[in-house]
């Protein structure tokens, strides 16, 4: 499944406003800046007693994973919930297309269901815009991840827990270390550092588990922990993805534990107030120290809160430019 | 055409008609809760004039507005910040203008979002024509009937003006 070219084609609507949510290519800093904005305001509803608003009161929402997720398929079921929407949770790789139903055949008989959203999860790349040309002008698509392409709801909720401990972006050096090669999560989260203007972004990785194309991105590369810590803001730790592995990518990985594991002492090559990250499920002893990533630096539970309310955020002004693409397109 | 309204005489009748009104409820310690944008701005006159209350509770209500499938999620959404208990509290609401009545409603239905409260009181600047709903304010500071092109805005914070624009 190809690219567009294009992405905004398909995840906005006439009015410029999100309709889908695919990928970070092509949204402005004032897009994201909004979806942030909108974030902080549902982190409010997460905080109250009754964390419930209407927003979706009698809208369907589908989680359709074709490939396994916890963290993110609950939060996503979560925000859907809080804000309202009806939640359907289908595993579709243990279900319909085992019996041999096709993709576009399960996307029918759910839309027969008169569904208005599906957050997808898949291993290939490309197919939630697969899926966005082909559904109803009724149906968002909300990108869940899919292969290595992009997760922009991981990074927009990583971007938000960034703005929450530094004030702003300008000014940042972030430096994202370990398994970029495989990480959907590193690229969306580069494209949007880059648009909301930090600094300077950082790769830190073995040759082997880089993209080729890496600094077109927009990225300094960096093979050691000591020069690529060295005084940075935020510290963004990968999971090393052995799943996803084919070959001889590590020797081991105690070797990368003793080479890009963050330590305690190699904390100390960044600032002392800077932060560390990790999308999870983490892997202790193989990427980050124990002590590190419950030490008093660590925001990786914060990235977990944050992320029920950028999902709850993405979801309800997908649903906004979708109704109003519909109500622009039905004449009064 | 502009018209203006003198804002802080219609603030002090309001101050002094709600007083009487939560002696006669037997109101002694309320709440004020204002709607974004210009409800703050009075409520937190309101609050300062009668001396009730620490701080001023502020209400956005984007996520409860009932025309959301129609026109969308408000882009300029900022956070509700109630600092203090509502359960069992009574409220003093306050809002600009109080015209369809669906504002308001949307209103307490977040409100009851944060807990059951004994009251609410509700204090409008101005009351325009055209309820679409059975909600009437309990203090209003001045009742208005605007031609179909007119409309009226209140302008802040620093001083607050009232102005009836033609559209």
């Amino acid at each position: 499944m190809a690219h567009p070219k294009e992405p905004n084609r398909l995840q906005l609507n006439d009015q410029g406003r999100l309709r889908h949510f695919l990928t970070l290519d092509g949204l402005d800093r004032a897009t994201l800046t909004e979806i942030l904005d909108t974030a902080d305001s549902f982190i409010e509803v997460g905080a109250r007693s009754i964390k419930k608003v209407p927003l979706l009161r009698g809208k369907t929402v589908v989680n359709l994973f074709f490939e396994a997720s916890t963290r993110t398929r609950s939060t996503f079921e979560l925000a859907a919930k809080r804000l309202s929407a009806d939640v359907l949770n289908l595993n579709i790789s243990t279900s319909a297309t085992s019996k041999g139903e096709s993709l576009s055949d399960t996307l029918q008989n759910l839309e027969a269901m008169a569904s208005d959203m599906f957050v997808v999860r898949h291993s290939q790349s490309g197919a939630p815009h697969f899926i966005a040309e082909s559904v109803t002008p009724n149906v968002s698509i909300i990108n869940a991840g899919d292969g290595r392409h992009a997760h922009p709801t991981q990074a927009m909720l990583d971007m938000l827990t960034i703005r929450q401990h530094k004030g702003a972006f300008e000014g940042l050096t972030v430096a994202i270390v370990g398994d970029i090669l495989h990480s959907r999560v590193a690229r969306s989260q580069i494209r949007a550092l880059n648009t909301l203007g930090v600094s300077e972004v950082r790769v830190i990785a073995p040759n082997t588990l880089l993209p080729v194309d890496i600094e077109s991105l927009g990225v300094s590369v960096f093979s050691t922990m000591k020069e690529g810590l060295d005084a940075v803001d935020v510290i963004i730790m990968l999971r090393l993805q052995k799943e996803r592995m084919e070959g001889a990518l590590l020797p081991s990985e105690h070797e990368f534990y003793e080479l890009y594991g963050l330590t305690t002492e190699k904390l100390e090559y960044a600032k002392p107030d800077s932060i560390v990250m990790h999308p999870g499920p983490i892997n202790r002893g193989v990427e980050i120290e124990s002590a590190v990533a419950d030490g008093p630096q660590s925001v990786i539970l914060n990235q977990v809160t944050n992320g029920i309310a950028v999902r709850m955020a993405v979801m309800s002004m997908a649903m906004s430019g979708q109704t109003a693409a519909i109500s622009a397109a039905t004449p009064e | 055409m502009t018209e203006l309204l003198d804002v802080e005489s219609l603030l002090g009748e309001i101050c002094d008609d709600l007083s009487q009104h939560l002696v006669a409820k037997n109101i002694s310690s309320p709440c004020v809760i204002g709607i974004r944008t210009g409800g703050v701005w009075l409520a937190s006159y309101i609050q300062k004039n009668l001396g009730v209350s620490k701080s001023c509770g502020e209400l956005d209500i984007s996520f409860y507005r009932d025309d959301f499938t129609r026109i969308g999620l408000n882009p300029t959404v900022k956070p509700s910040s109630l600092p203090f208990e509502t359960e069992g509290r009574d409220i003093v609401l306050v809002d600009d203008v109080v015209m369809s009545g669906r504002t308001i409603r949307a209103a307490m239905n977040e409100l009851f979002d944060y807990g059951r409260p004994a009251s609410i009181t509700l204090v409008t600047l101005i009351d325009l024509d055209g309820r679409e709903l059975p909600i009437q304010p309990d203090i209003v500071g001045r009742k208005l009937t605007l031609k179909e092109n007119q409309q009226v805005k209140l302008k802040g914070p620093e001083k607050l003006v009232l102005e009836v624009t033609e559209k």
